[in-house]
């Protein structure tokens, strides 16, 4: 019996989506090649790099200037499972995003808004054993970029997760609901459109706290392990 | 059908240096480790030119053929500080990337066969909604020849998967390149 995960679906992005202009590109145009997964891809770093790493997940507070960031507050929270609907513990979760104007202290964003010395935007946190995590954070603001006349990127949090294996990792972008640039956003778009939703976190009244934080919920489905494993038949 | 379907991918965009590079994460083994070596190239888009925002992620055995992960129940030793897990952006300017880590030991396929040594990797970058995957294999490896997972790429497009001895320091030195498009790409796997 051999472990293996099940196919990264059709409800991801196509590598080539015009509308986004630099994946014409950046696109591999050959058809990948199919490999029978072995012990390289059933194994992955995550965890590995679980071991080794020191929770970060209050990015309102992690500039460590001893100030504030400025912005709506904002708690981010959900659970890694697979397709299987089984829970993805101690996994790594990797945050980063723009600052409430729309501005990342990434040294080529060259968008006049705003940075917030108090704020850095990057976050780190594990799942726990039913795997559950949480983000403190504030709320990205909107931002301009290049792709075409008046393109604006909708807020959104970028997530990168490891999972149990190297077939498992997912790089993605949870975004916030009821944002009217979500249907001009051609990378919001590149998403079939029946799996578009599972990108938007919900607002949860039972996740915001008091006179503190507004609370958003947000899921994320890895790809899970084959559900038939191929055993010996008695002939 | 599955229950739930899976979170879609999204390119992991320009700005991901802050969120995902921690320096040193491209030195994987110790300056005494045996079997050290450097691999080193470019990533290279459609158009030959250099994709200067990448993400290169590797992931191997141990130098023995371990992999340092619950799945790996073989009887081959761990090395003490050896991950196997590397990352890198690529260089601003040049689209450049290279790592310093060990030569990994074989490992085995599904069906039990040994497969050449090789390391994978994942690719990322502004203008990919998702991830790439391919393997360094090593040119002047003669295992390369009875690989099983080489076996299946049209023997014409092998030599993409191929890190060539390239002049370097004191550390064994391999060039891989990785090419977007063209008909000299790179395989990329399906996973």
């Amino acid at each position: 019996m051999h472990e293996s995960y099940l196919p990264r679906d059709d409800d991801h992005p196509p590598f080539l989506y015009a509308d986004y202009r630099s994946t014409v590109k950046r696109s591999p145009e050959m058809s990948p090649v199919a490999i029978v997964q072995t012990l390289s891809e059933v194994t992955g770093p995550g965890p590995a790099v679980s071991e080794l790493t020191t929770e970060d997940a209050d990015l309102t507070t992690n500039a460590g200037t001893g100030g504030e960031a400025i912005g709506e507050r904002i708690i981010v929270t959900g659970r890694v499972i697979d397709e299987n609907e089984e829970p993805v513990p101690d996994t790594i979760i990797e945050v980063w995003q723009a600052n409430s104007a729309g501005r990342y202290i990434h040294q080529r964003d060259d968008h006049p808004a705003p940075l917030d010395p108090n704020f850095i935007g990057v976050g780190i946190t594990k799942t726990g054993p039913d795997g559950e995590y949480r983000f403190t954070s504030i709320r990205p603001g909107a931002y301009p970029w290049k792709n075409h006349p008046n393109a604006w990127r909708p807020p959104h949090i970028h997530f990168s997760l490891m999972g149990p294996a190297l077939a498992t990792r997912l790089i993605t972008q949870m975004y916030f609901p009821g944002d009217p640039l979500h249907a001009l956003d051609p990378i919001f778009n590149s998403v079939p459109a029946p799996a578009r939703e599972r990108l938007v976190a919900e607002y949860d009244h039972d996740v915001t706290i008091e006179n503190w934080a507004l609370g958003y919920r947000w899921d994320i489905v890895l790809r899970g392990k084959s559900a038939t494993p191929f055993e010996e038949v008695a002939p | 059908m599955t229950a739930r379907g899976q979170t879609p991918s999204q390119t992991v965009g320009p700005f991901f240096h802050d969120g995902l590079v921690r320096e040193g994460e491209n030195v994987l083994s110790r300056p005494d480790a045996e079997g050290r070596i450097r691999i080193e190239g470019v990533v290279l888009d459609g158009d030959r030119n250099p994709i200067e925002d990448a993400l290169i992620e590797i992931w191997q055995a141990n130098g023995h053929g371990r992999y340092r992960h619950p799945s790996d129940v073989r009887d081959v030793p761990l090395v003490d500080g050896f991950t196997g897990f590397g990352r890198t952006p690529t260089d601003p300017a040049t689209g450049g990337y290279w790592f310093e880590t060990v030569k990994p030991g074989p490992v085995p396929d599904a069906e039990g066969e040994m497969q050449a040594p090789h390391i994978s990797v994942i690719v990322s970058a502004r203008g990919m909604l998702k991830h790439s995957f391919t393997r360094i294999y090593f040119a002047d490896d003669d295992a390369i020849a009875s690989d099983p997972v080489l076996a299946t790429v049209p023997e014409a497009r092998r030599s993409t998967l191929l890190a060539t001895p390239a002049a370097g320091g004191s550390v064994r030195t391999y060039r891989f390149d990785i090419r977007f498009g063209g008909s000299d790409e790179t395989v990329f796997f399906d996973v």
